[in-house]
């Protein structure tokens, strides 16, 4: 391990370089590109116009308020919905660990133009006599356009798969099963085991997993357009139209955003234990 | 460095517990842990659980912390049946055999974490913890967290977390085991001064019969999820209650003898004692026998032959093969005069006029 240290620090290793500069071509050179694109006007220099547009266009904040209060939810569903069951594997339930991890891993393998299709068949299917039960009343709060519920559902089974891996990661690298025997003999219920031993050791398998959903809920177009809602990514298609230098700048936009929500995340959920995590 | 326990034995010796096993019954699958465990634990003694791997006494311990239910049987501290008490009402300590510290917490945290659960104020919990950090001789280490401290640092903090709650019993899930030799020895050491200096009931798990023999005031070896003899060390090693734990603790070697009937048994050509149970009548057996209770000299005419020395420091195993094929026989000398037993040389071996221990004969 020394020597490989050692070796990493001390000497220049061209392969590495020749690596690294056809990733950041790769990469930056057609984000740099686009950028260019849309604020290098031929004949007039550079200008913002597209950009200041597409803000001035109506329906931006309320599409990107309302992508973030369904990345929130998904979130917070998803989260809840896993941590518990994936440290109820690792205390009691091991023998469930593959089924769970397969049942988790489906949706990777179904289309979202098939999973959306099954939804929105299940939505639009609704025998008159089902109008005045609870059922058909559910249907439509889920539907609502203000805040679609039936969007955060889908979204959640969609994330299963980059948060069951996120969390496995983040538990492998604790023992559970003593840190929660532990927290029990110094006198902590279940729940406050769970809180107050598990949980903070977890902090970077949430972030991993808080990232990746919200990554999914800004990006995701074909769910919700299809089931005619309008979140950012939808929006910010509609906007784009045929406007080349408008359909590259709305691109850029949305890369731009997504990114600075990842990095106020990163930045709220810090990463490595400080001196302010001791007890005040 | 203070070495001076927080809370002097007066405050805790006098409310030390007692502990009872009363025939606790658990089985995994097919698997018996436990079969019938009997055992009473005297307030304020440290008593050592030692036995063979899967014997059932880390799940003796870890259902008197609460991890564990019993099939059948009770547990009782104090009188009190704690059978079905939930591990957070237990009001036992324990150490973990593996590293069990909570590694988002510092040193002090991780000791002041049960104070926290209970709800003690900030600056009386800070204080506790402070207190108990210097006991286990970290008190300057309060700020760091675990993964800044060695192994041996990390049990000592898991201790004093143990502590702070001040239970009235001391669990010790095998604390030493993955540590090196020499924080082995010393930390058993401290763990010993810290029990005697709080009279707290305490109950060691090991499979390390030195540990054991060394540090506890009485020992539990356990077999097949039963228990096979609780005694003190001495009594133990001296006379071991049956052949398992005359084999498990000690070293003894087997040499074929013949009882006389009248309490004696001849072995190596003269006659002696046999310690109580001795069979009735004239039967063939084993007799057992400690190395330091072998005598041997040099002798060109002797009944063995060295086949082995394995030097132990200040004395020198030796492994003697008996004629006729024989049985082989351990055998301690000083050091000092190991030059005279090369492997190879033959011996006298002869036993001293003391009781000796007989069994069946094997096989």
């Amino acid at each position: 391990m020394a020597r490989l240290t050692s070796r990493g620090i001390g000497k220049v290793r061209p392969g590495r370089g020749v690596v690294l500069l056809c990733a950041a071509v790769y990469f930056l050179l057609p984000l740099a590109a686009s950028v260019i694109f849309t604020v290098d006007i031929p004949g007039q220099g550079v200008n913002f116009d597209v950009y200041e547009q597409i803000l001035g266009a109506e329906g931006f904040v309320a599409s990107l308020l309302l992508s973030l209060e369904l990345a929130a939810a998904t979130i917070a569903l998803v989260l809840l919905l896993m941590v518990p069951a994936m440290v109820a594997l690792r205390l009691g339930a091991r023998r469930l660990r593959p089924v769970v991890e397969i049942v988790c891993s489906l949706p990777l393998v179904v289309p979202p133009i098939a999973f959306v299709a099954g939804i929105a068949t299940v939505l639009t299917w609704g025998p008159e006599y089902l109008s005045t039960t609870p059922l058909f009343q559910t249907f439509v709060a889920v539907q609502n356009p203000d805040f679609p519920v039936v969007l955060v559902l889908a979204y959640t089974v969609m994330a299963l798969p980059f948060v069951y891996r996120a969390l496995d990661a983040g538990l492998r690298s604790i023992d559970v099963p003593t840190l929660v025997e532990a927290a029990r003999n110094c006198g902590a219920g279940w729940a406050q085991a769970l809180v107050r031993a598990v949980l903070p050791n977890l902090r970077g398998a949430l972030l991993n997993a808080s990232f990746l959903t919200l990554a999914l809920v800004l990006g995701e177009f074909t769910v919700a357009q299809i089931l005619k809602f309008r979140p950012f990514a939808v929006w910010i298609v509609g906007i784009g139209g045929s406007q080349a230098q408008m359909s590259v700048a709305v691109s850029v936009l949305s890369l731009f955003v997504t990114w600075l929500l990842l990095l106020a995340i990163a930045a709220f959920g810090g990463r490595t234990p400080s001196p302010t995590t001791t007890e005040k | 460095m203070t070495l001076t326990a927080p809370q002097p034995k007066a405050d805790t010796a006098d409310a030390a517990a007692t502990v009872e096993f009363r025939g606790l019954r658990r089985a995994f699958g097919s698997t018996v842990a436990l079969d019938g465990l009997d055992l009473a634990v005297r307030p304020g003694e440290l008593l050592a659980l030692l036995g063979p791997s899967g014997c059932g006494k880390t799940t003796a311990l870890r259902m008197l912390a609460g991890f564990e239910h019993p099939d059948s049987g009770a547990l009782l501290v104090d009188g009190e049946d704690v059978t079905r008490v939930p591990a957070h009402r237990r009001d036992a300590g324990m150490v973990f055999q593996s590293y069990s510290l909570f590694p988002h917490l510092s040193a002090l945290d991780n000791v002041a974490f049960g104070l926290r659960m209970r709800k003690v104020g900030t600056a009386e919990r800070r204080a506790r913890a402070a207190e108990l950090l210097e006991l286990v001789g970290l008190g300057d280490k309060s700020g760091r967290f675990p993964h800044q401290l060695s192994g041996g640092q990390q049990q000592r903090v898991a201790l004093a977390r143990a502590l702070a709650l001040r239970p009235r019993v001391l669990l010790l899930d095998e604390p030493l085991s993955a540590l090196d030799a020499k924080v082995r020895l010393t930390l058993r050491e401290e763990i010993r001064r810290i029990q005697q200096e709080l009279g707290i009931t305490t109950l060691f798990v090991t499979h390390d019969q030195e540990e054991a023999l060394s540090i506890a005031d009485r020992v539990a070896v356990m077999r097949g999820g039963r228990l096979e003899q609780c005694s003190a060390p001495r009594e133990l090693y001296a006379d071991p209650a049956t052949e398992f734990v005359a084999e498990f603790v000690g070293t003894v070697s087997r040499l074929p003898g013949r009882t006389n009937g009248t309490g004696a048994v001849r072995v190596l050509g003269r006659t002696v004692p046999v310690k109580s149970g001795s069979p009735a009548g004239e039967v063939e057996v084993d007799v057992l026998v400690r190395p330091e209770a072998v005598r041997v000299a040099a002798d060109p005419e002797g009944n063995g032959q060295v086949v082995a020395a394995t030097f132990l420091g200040a004395t020198t195993r030796l492994t003697v093969r008996l004629p006729h094929d024989g049985p082989e026989i351990k055998a301690d000398v000083p050091t000092a005069d190991a030059g005279d037993f090369a492997p190879g040389v033959r011996v006298a071996v002869t036993l001293p006029d003391q009781s000796v221990m007989v069994v069946d004969r094997a096989g």
